[in-house]
């Protein structure tokens, strides 16, 4: 294996993370991650060896995602059965229940948001790596990142969704 | 939040969730929401997303990685049909064919399973024609490959547009020839490969009809016989064999390849 690609292979376990919280379905998501590795092979010259590739990486997959939003589109709450099982089966009841409420208030909120909620809370991206992978001012970022978290808190305050249900994730 | 008449910005707020302040400026902040309680319970809870968030997704890190991802840099892995995506939806027709949407649309709109009537009619010419054509031993095609060029042309004249004879051979499969046949009233083509056991594949082709839209690939089947069928901008396909479903999907991508280069 070449050393670019071993490079890549070393990021796609983060990669697969980041779209498996982006779009619902496991496959809808390794399809996102597929196009976005066959698109970076295609444009592997054009990345420079001394830069970190990660930012890399996920600004392409920014771009396949932006682009094509609707082929990986997200079902709203489409829970697969296995999923509802293994919730009913959990030790902590409430810990679940206030995941699949996060799982619902995150399918609800706008792709930006959610993508720079997951960019910076999940895939822990600096600022500027953020603001490089979505193509914007690190200042957009920053005002995005505080309206994306408003908008989450907002859905999870939801009356239809306790807040008591999130205090209780240890 | 008010940002105002205070050295505590909304940026440093949220770099303070994210932990990303030196000690001095986490001082800062933690003054500051000591006195701004309701400010304090709203970071505290954008915090407890973050770590909802790892909570739910850090699994899949640990995931062993599906082959079709570490293949990215084998050119046939473009335009793929995955068997994962191929158990997605199966929907009987009343034709007997079984047609089987794979989930995603490479050219075209998702979420249609099944292709429209037009489209349907021409899968079961094609079918026909395939069962027809294929047995024949003596006059499998009208026109021989040794003949291409000639072939190519006059199918492109009747069909009126361009229509070209896709070169398989990496699947092991020579160019017999063609032949001119209908699909309700619209002239159409069929190409005939072989294979050195014998084995045949048809490619069924004709112009693309109003209402039709690009389709990713779709799945038939008839008895033992297996197809392949799309839409691009400009023509409809069917590819059949009794090959297995695999080996087909795996021509269908040829097929594609070569038609759109």
């Amino acid at each position: 294996m070449s050393d670019i690609k071993n490079e890549i292979v070393r990021h796609i376990p983060h990669l697969r993370r980041f779209a498996r919280a982006l779009v619902n379905g496991v496959e809808v998501a390794d399809d996102l991650v597929q196009d976005c590795l066959e698109r970076a092979w295609a444009k592997r010259d054009k990345w420079d060896s001394r830069r970190d590739m990660r930012p890399w990486l996920f600004s392409i997959m920014h771009s396949v995602y932006a682009n094509n939003a609707r082929r990986y589109k997200r079902t709203p709450s489409m829970i697969s059965y296995s999923e509802l099982d293994d919730a009913a089966a959990a030790p902590d009841e409430h810990v679940e229940l206030t995941m699949t409420d996060l799982q619902r208030a995150l399918d609800q909120v706008s792709d930006e948001h959610r993508e720079i909620l997951l960019l910076i809370g999940l895939e822990q991206m600096s600022y500027k790596d953020s603001a490089e992978v979505l193509g914007i001012p690190i200042g957009t970022v920053m005002s995005r990142l505080m309206r994306a978290r408003k908008r989450l808190r907002e859905l999870m305050t939801d009356p239809t969704m306790p807040m008591t249900m999130i205090r209780r994730v240890k | 939040m008010p940002a105002s008449a205070r050295t505590v910005t909304d940026t440093h707020l949220q770099s303070y969730v994210d932990k990303r302040l030196n000690r001095l400026q986490e001082a800062e902040v933690e003054k500051f929401l000591f006195d701004h309680p309701v400010i304090k319970t709203e970071l505290r809870e954008y915090q407890l997303f973050n770590r909802s968030f790892h909570h739910m997704f850090d699994s899949v890190l640990d995931e062993r990685l599906p082959k079709r991802l570490v293949e990215f840099d084998q050119e046939v892995t473009k335009n793929r049909i995955s068997l994962a995506q191929a158990a997605v939806v199966f929907i009987a027709l009343s034709v007997g064919l079984v047609a089987g949407w794979f989930g995603r649309g490479e050219f075209g709109p998702v979420g249609d399973p099944v292709a429209g009537e037009t489209t349907l009619a021409m899968v079961r010419d094609a079918f026909s024609y395939h069962a027809v054509y294929t047995p024949e031993v003596r006059h499998p095609v009208e026109v021989p490959s040794s003949q291409q060029a000639h072939l190519v042309g006059w199918l492109s004249k009747r069909l009126k547009t361009k229509v070209t004879a896709p070169n398989l051979s990496e699947t092991g499969f020579n160019l017999l020839g063609g032949r001119l046949l209908s699909s309700g009233n619209a002239p159409a083509a069929q190409f005939m490969y072989e294979n050195a056991k014998g084995q045949r594949v048809t490619l069924f082709t004709r112009k693309r009809q109003s209402g039709e839209a690009d389709s990713a690939f779709r799945y038939a089947s008839k008895g033992k016989v297996n197809g392949f069928y799309w839409t691009d901008s400009e023509l409809s396909f069917v590819l059949i064999s009794d090959a297995s479903k695999e080996q087909i999907s795996k021509m269908a991508h040829v097929v594609y390849e070569k038609l759109n280069k």
